[in-house]
Order: structure tokens, then C-alpha cells, then sequence
């Protein structure tokens, strides 16, 4: 295929491959996390682990939008279907998260709630402009490579008066999640999680740049190299930090030169601002109420929002006790760690939301890892 | 077949603005004459013309293999194919893939009020084209209609009968660490074919389905009398279903080369776009061979010189492994697993 394979070439591979086997000190760990659900994936997909050094380690990050919803999110989503009647569209992976009293939005789907998989938010416009007599609302998931369509569309839904349109709004952003990480005790005081530096969001970073992330290397010593979504891409990108790690330097570098630069998409971002404004605190699975962490419809559009628009009130739900997809999502625990992986929770009966996306580091491991793992004898 | 049936009506069907009525489906004289007009017209023979409530068939030698499926493929008609032949080779496929020879089928309709009888009359005209070209005769049939809204068009279930020669057993309990995985040739048409028309991708030449019947194919494989262990047709789930179902009945490990696997760049390139793996994505008109390695290039070369296996590889080993793990070696030079597909990710295929 041109233009992507070119970013999976083998041979290519094999000599950063053997770069970073050169380059990274025998007697030094590297602990690096790839942020992005999208790293995870292609990191399993193309078995990029099979091709780093013992010491050179990859911890799976928090940037999976589905997997870091709370449960009362999906509470609220469903209760949108099933006691107010409306549409309500959705990213496929969202269908499956488990969510309060053994449901999810697929069962119920199944329990008479009009739920329906879209692709794009503009699907959901186009569901609202032909059922003019139902509510229909769009359950808005992601971080800021999602927002901008969304902030898109509710602009068209105003300016087409659209008024059966709505939008619930759990878009959330990068930077406060990654500060969240640093800010943890496991990583600043514990450290039990040692993070030597990360792998920036590909996609996030074609809109909000690579400046916001100069905090972190300044302030938390941390190098960050922001990269592709292509497995030659992370390659390059483990080999740019180890070699941050062996200069004692915490910089801000761009792998993906081809598509970020250091401002970002402008115009999307004043889009994002005239829609949305931040919210004070968001519940985030793994890493509980982060501050200015997500965002939400301003006033000016407040007919678009379907919080104010059905009077939602959030209510936070826990997780299944035995789950840990919170310290998984941390970096604190691996997927093997938790009792009820592959056992109760599988890719179709997903326990926590790390099985259902297929960025989510549970799935992603139980889906293509498997094999690495040391049968248990029983 | 040629022959008009004299049906007594005092209007014949309005094959061009017609729709399908209740009473197509009522037991009455509006069944009798869309069988009369349409279906007999386009599959008439003489067991569907015996016009009992069964088909009395002559007795044949060898055992006999049976295979049934339904078909709700949307939308009906698809680059490459339609909900017509895809009920035929699909069937003749599931037959043909155990190793018997495909001899009769069965067909029932469920339609619904409303359908164009125009597209009922391209569909059942598909369905008899491709029953000549896979060399089986439907001999019964059956057609229920439902009130509009209960159904999508057009539902097709079909049943296939197959004579099985003695002392020939294909069955997946039977790959064994050290046998070769063939493959007739590029995974993922037919999935991508039905997922781009719907999400309307345009590329410069469209994806066709590779709906085909197999039993040409499959007696050729056979003829050359090496030692096959069973055959498959990757449908729903792609090949890695097919894999980990074969994995799992025989008791072993599967090893595959991502390099050998043959792909369509537009297959990939729609594949890569929708975030979907090839791997995962449905076939109509492919087959997985499981053979002893000695016979491998044998086979490979009889699969070759058919038209629907020019471009068959062989693609990897069967390995001895008690958790019954389906393994890839990634084209980047990594290992994976390669898992069954986990939910519903491309309804409505086949």
C-alpha cells in the first residue's frame, strides 16, 4: 500500500531494532509510556515488543477514550435511550463497555433503546434530520482528535436550527491526564512506576501541537518524543528516547514531523473554543476526578447540550471490585496482574473497559500478546 | 429451460412494476403464480416440476453430506455478485469443502411485502445461473412473505446435498504438527467488497466480491490424490476464525508468515481506512487446505493451475501447541496472536 508501507518495512526495523540494542546500557532499565491507545494497538499488532532489548520496556498509558470512561457516564447515556426515548449514536466500541446494573449500551439496545452505531458524528446529524419528531443525541467520546468534528457538527445543528439535535459531551484532553500520571504517588513518591520518558499522541498532537508538552520535559524532567501511529514510527520514536535517557535530557521531540507541528491545527483549536469551554473536574476511569481535565458545551449553545437539554445529573459508579483496569490504565499494573483476566473478563465479556477496545491494553494483550504469556499449570 | 408453464391467470405477473403482496406468500392462486412465473420460470427442472411437498430423488453411492445456510446479506446486490448466487455458492461451498460432490439444493424465501418483484426476478435469474455453473439442480422450495417492515427485502436459506465418496474423510480434527496451511488466493473480497458499497469508498477500480463455487477447485485438489487432512471455506470471520476453529478441533497450534498471506492493495487499502484486519473480514470464494508437508507444492501446484487458485500460497504450519494458539509472524518482523474476531464488527455480510 502506498505511503504506509513504508512506515512497516522490515528490514527498516530490524536496524532500529538493532539501534536501540546498541544504544540502550546494559546495566540501565528503560521504562517508557506510550500514552495513546493507538501506540498500544500497533505495538501488539506488529509485535513491536519482539524487537526491543529485555531492558527496554513499554508501559501501556490512559490514552484509550473508551477505556477511560466512567461508568456513570454510560449510565447516563443509557438512561437517555431508556427513559427518555431518544436516538442515541455512538462509536461502535462504546456498545460494549459495562456499565451500572449489568448493563451496557448494547444490552440495552437489545432491552428496546434506539442505539445506533455511527462513524461519524455527521451521521448522527443526518439520523436527527430525518426523525425531526424524536430527540436524538450524539454520546460525544475522545480526546481532542474527536473534538473538533463534534464542535463542528454543533455548529451545523445551530445553524440548520436543528432542534431535535443534542450532544452528550465527554470529550476529554491529554495534557491533564499526563500531569495526572506524574502527579500520581506511585510515579512522583512510590515509584512504583518508573517512567523514564513518553511516547506522544499522534493524531492529538496534529491538533493541539507539540507545545503543551514542553511543560512536562521542563517541569517533570520527562522526554517526550511524539510519533506516528506506524510501527517504524514507534521504533524510531523508543530509539529517540533512549537517547534523551543516555544524554540526561528531557526534551520535546517530533518523530512525526510529516503531520504535527509545534502550533498545531488553529483553526480547529478556535473552533474547540467557541463550542466548548473546560469543565472544573471530570471522573476519569483509573484516575478519578482529574481538574480541567474535560470539556463541555458553553452556554451560547446550550440547546446542543443534552445535560442541560434532559437535566442529567452525574453520578459516579464503581468499578467491579476485582477489576483493575484503574491501575492498568495507571501504568501501576499490568493486564496479567488482574485475577479476572482471561478468566471472567474476555473480549466478549468484558469486566472493565481495557477488554473492549481494541486500544485498551487488556484486549490488545489478550488478542495478540497471549501467546508470550507462561501457561499455568493447573 | 424454456418450457412455459400454462397457469391459468387471467394477467401474468407485472415483472417490471410488481411488488411483492402478502398473498404471494398466502397458499393461494397469487403463490402458485409467482412459483409458476418466476421461480419455475428461472429453475425449473424436472424434480421441482414434480410438484409434490417433497423432492423424490434417484438413490446415489456414497455417503452423503448436507450443509444448510442462511443468507441476509445487505445490501442485495454487491460488486461481484448478489443475494442470489451468494445463497447457491455459499451452500455448494459448505459441500464441496468436506469433499463431496454438490448434487441438489434447496431454497427458501422469505420475502417481504413490497419487494420489486423486478429485483426477486434478478435474484432467482442469479441463483439459476449459478446453480448451472456449480452443477447442482434445486429441487425444492419454499416462500413465506412478511408484512413490510419484518423483513429487509430478501431472505434466502439454502440447503445443499452432496455425495461423498467411500473411504474419503475431511474433517478439522485432522491437521497434525508438521502439516502445511494452503491458501487459494487473496483473503477479504468479499467483506470489503459489501463494506465499501455501504460506506460508499470509491477507489479506481471497485472491489468485486470473489463469490465463486469451490467444487471445481476442490475435485481438482482431490484428483491429485495427495494426502489432505481437510479443507475450509473462510467465510464469516475470515480466515483467522476458520484457523482458530481448525486449532481448537485438532488439538493444535497454527503458525502463520503475514508475508505469504496474499491481500488485494485495494482489500488493505479499505481495510486500513475502516481500522479493520484482512485477517477478520469474510470470503465466498476461497478455501484453507490442511495438508502433510510432503504434499504441499503438489497441491499448491493443482491449486494454481485452476482459475479460482492462481494465487494460492502456502502460508503457514501446523505446530504442536496445547493452549491452541493461532500465531503470525508480522511482516514487520514481530509475532503475534491472531485471536477470533471478539463481537459483531461487520454485520450483515453474508
Amino acid at each position: 500500500m502506498k505511503y504506509v508501507d513504508e512506515f512497516r518495512d522490515a528490514a527498516l526495523a530490524q536496524g532500529i531494532a538493532r539501534a536501540i540494542a546498541a544504544e540502550a546500557r546494559p546495566g540501565r532499565r528503560y521504562n517508557f509510556m506510550e500514552f495513546c491507545g493507538g501506540h498500544t494497538h500497533a505495538i501488539s499488532r506488529y509485535g513491536v515488543a519482539d524487537l526491543l532489548p529485555e531492558n527496554v520496556r513499554m508501559i501501556h498509558g490512559p490514552g484509550c477514550p473508551v477505556c477511560v470512561l466512567p461508568i456513570g457516564r454510560i449510565d447516563q447515556a443509557i438512561q437517555l435511550a431508556l427513559r427518555h426515548g431518544a436516538i442515541l449514536c455512538t462509536y461502535a466500541d462504546t456498545l460494549r463497555v459495562p456499565a451500572s446494573g449489568g448493563l451496557s449500551l448494547m444490552r440495552a439496545r437489545a432491552r428496546g433503546g434506539d442505539i445506533r452505531m455511527v462513524y461519524a458524528v455527521s451521521d448522527a446529524l443526518a439520523i436527527a434530520r430525518a426523525h425531526p419528531h424524536k430527540e436524538v443525541v450524539f454520546f460525544a467520546i475522545g480526546f481532542e482528535t474527536t473534538t473538533p468534528p463534534t464542535a463542528v457538527a454543533i455548529r451545523q445543528a445551530c445553524a440548520e436550527g436543528l432542534a431535535n439535535f443534542s450532544v452528550l459531551c465527554c470529550h476529554v484532553l491529554t495534557p491533564p491526564a499526563i500531569m495526572s500520571i506524574l502527579e500520581s504517588p506511585e510515579v512522583r513518591t512510590l515509584g512504583s512506576v518508573p517512567l523514564d520518558g513518553f511516547i506522544g499522541p499522534a493524531h492529538v498532537s496534529t491538533v493541539i501541537g507539540s507545545r503543551p508538552y514542553e511543560f512536562f520535559a521542563e517541569e517533570y524532567r520527562k522526554p517526550v518524543v511524539i510519533a506516528g501511529f506506524e510501527p517504524l514510527d514507534v521504533m524510531q520514536a523508543i530509539l529517540m528516547l533512549v537517547r534523551q535517557v543516555n544524554a540526561g535530557v528531557a526534551r520535546v521531540e517530533n518523530e512525526f514531523t510529516r503531520a504535527v507541528t509545534r502550533e498545531g491545527n488553529t483553526k480547529a483549536q478556535a473552533l474547540v473554543a467557541e463550542v466548548f469551554e473546560l469543565r472544573r473536574s471530570f471522573e476519569w476511569r483509573g484516575l478519578g476526578e482529574v481538574p480541567y481535565s474535560a470539556l463541555k458545551i458553553r452556554t451560547a449553545y446550550a440547546a446542543f447540550d443534552a445535560e442541560r437539554r434532559f437535566d442529567l445529573h452525574y453520578t459516579p459508579a464503581p468499578d467491579n471490585k476485582a477489576c483493575e483496569c484503574g491501575a492498568i490504565l495507571r501504568g501501576v499494573k499490568r493486564p496479567l496482574d488482574c485475577k479476572l483476566f482471561g478468566t471472567a473478563c474476555a473480549p466478549e465479556t468484558p469486566m472493565g473497559a481495557c477488554m473492549v477496545s481494541s486500544e485498551g491494553a487488556c484486549a490488545a494483550h489478550y488478542t495478540y500478546g497471549r501467546h508470550k504469556d507462561i501457561e499455568v499449570v493447573a | 429451460m424454456s418450457r412455459v408453464v400454462k397457469t391459468g391467470h387471467a394477467r401474468p405477473l407485472d415483472l417490471r412494476h410488481g411488488r411483492v403482496e402478502l398473498a404471494h406468500g398466502g397458499g393461494g392462486r397469487a403463490m402458485l403464480q409467482l412459483i409458476h412465473e418466476l421461480f419455475a420460470r428461472h429453475l425449473g427442472n424436472d424434480y421441482l416440476a414434480q410438484g409434490n411437498d417433497g423432492a423424490l430423488l434417484p438413490s446415489a453411492s456414497g455417503r452423503l453430506v448436507i450443509s444448510t445456510d442462511s443468507h441476509v446479506v445487505s445490501p442485495l446486490f454487491f460488486p461481484g455478485g448478489d443475494i442470489g448466487s451468494l445463497a447457491v455458492y455459499g451452500t455448494v461451498n459448505d459441500v464441496a469443502v468436506m469433499g463431496a460432490e454438490p448434487r441438489y439444493l434447496t431454497a427458501g424465501f422469505i420475502l417481504e411485502e413490497g419487494f420489486p418483484l423486478a429485483d426477486l426476478d434478478r435474484i432467482v435469474a442469479s441463483m439459476a445461473e449459478a446453480a448451472t455453473r456449480a452443477g447442482v439442480m434445486p429441487v425444492a422450495g419454499d416462500t413465506k412473505v412478511v408484512k413490510q417492515g419484518k423483513g429487509d427485502g430478501v431472505f434466502i436459506t439454502t440447503t445443499g446435498v452432496g455425495i461423498l465418496p467411500e473411504g474419503l474423510t475431511l474433517s478439522g480434527d485432522r491437521a497434525r504438527p508438521g502439516d502445511a496451511v494452503l491458501l487459494s488466493g487473496t483473503i477479504g473480497d468479499h467483506g470489503m467488497a459489501i463494506m465499501s458499497q455501504r460506506e460508499h469508498l470509491a477507489f479506481d477500480a471497485p472491489i468485486l466480491s470473489d463469490t465463486a463455487p469451490l467444487n471445481g477447485l476442490t475435485a481438482a485438489l482431490l484428483a491429485t490424490g495427495a494426502e489432505l487432512r481437510l479443507m475450509r471455506d473462510p467465510t464469516r470471520g475470515g480466515l483467522a476464525a476458520t484457523l482458530n476453529e481448525i486449532a481448537h478441533q485438532s488439538g493444535v497450534g497454527i503458525h502463520l508468515d503475514e508475508a505469504a498471506i496474499p491481500v488485494k492493495p485495494e482489500v488493505e487499502a479499505a481495510c486500513e481506512l475502516l481500522g479493520l484486519d484482512p485477517l477478520h473480514i469474510a470470503n465466498e470464494g476461497k478455501l484453507v487446505a490442511i495438508c502433510a508437508a510432503h504434499d504441499a507444492e503438489r497441491l499448491l501446484a493443482a491449486m494454481r493451475a485452476h482459475p479460482l487458485g492462481r494465487e494460492a500460497a502456502l502460508v503457514g504450519r501446523v505446530v504442536e501447541d496445547a493452549r491452541h494458539f493461532v500465531q503470525m509472524q508480522t511482516r514487520f518482523g514481530g509475532r503475534r496472536m491472531v485471536d477470533w474476531l471478539a463481537g459483531e464488527q461487520l454485520p450483515r455480510i453474508c
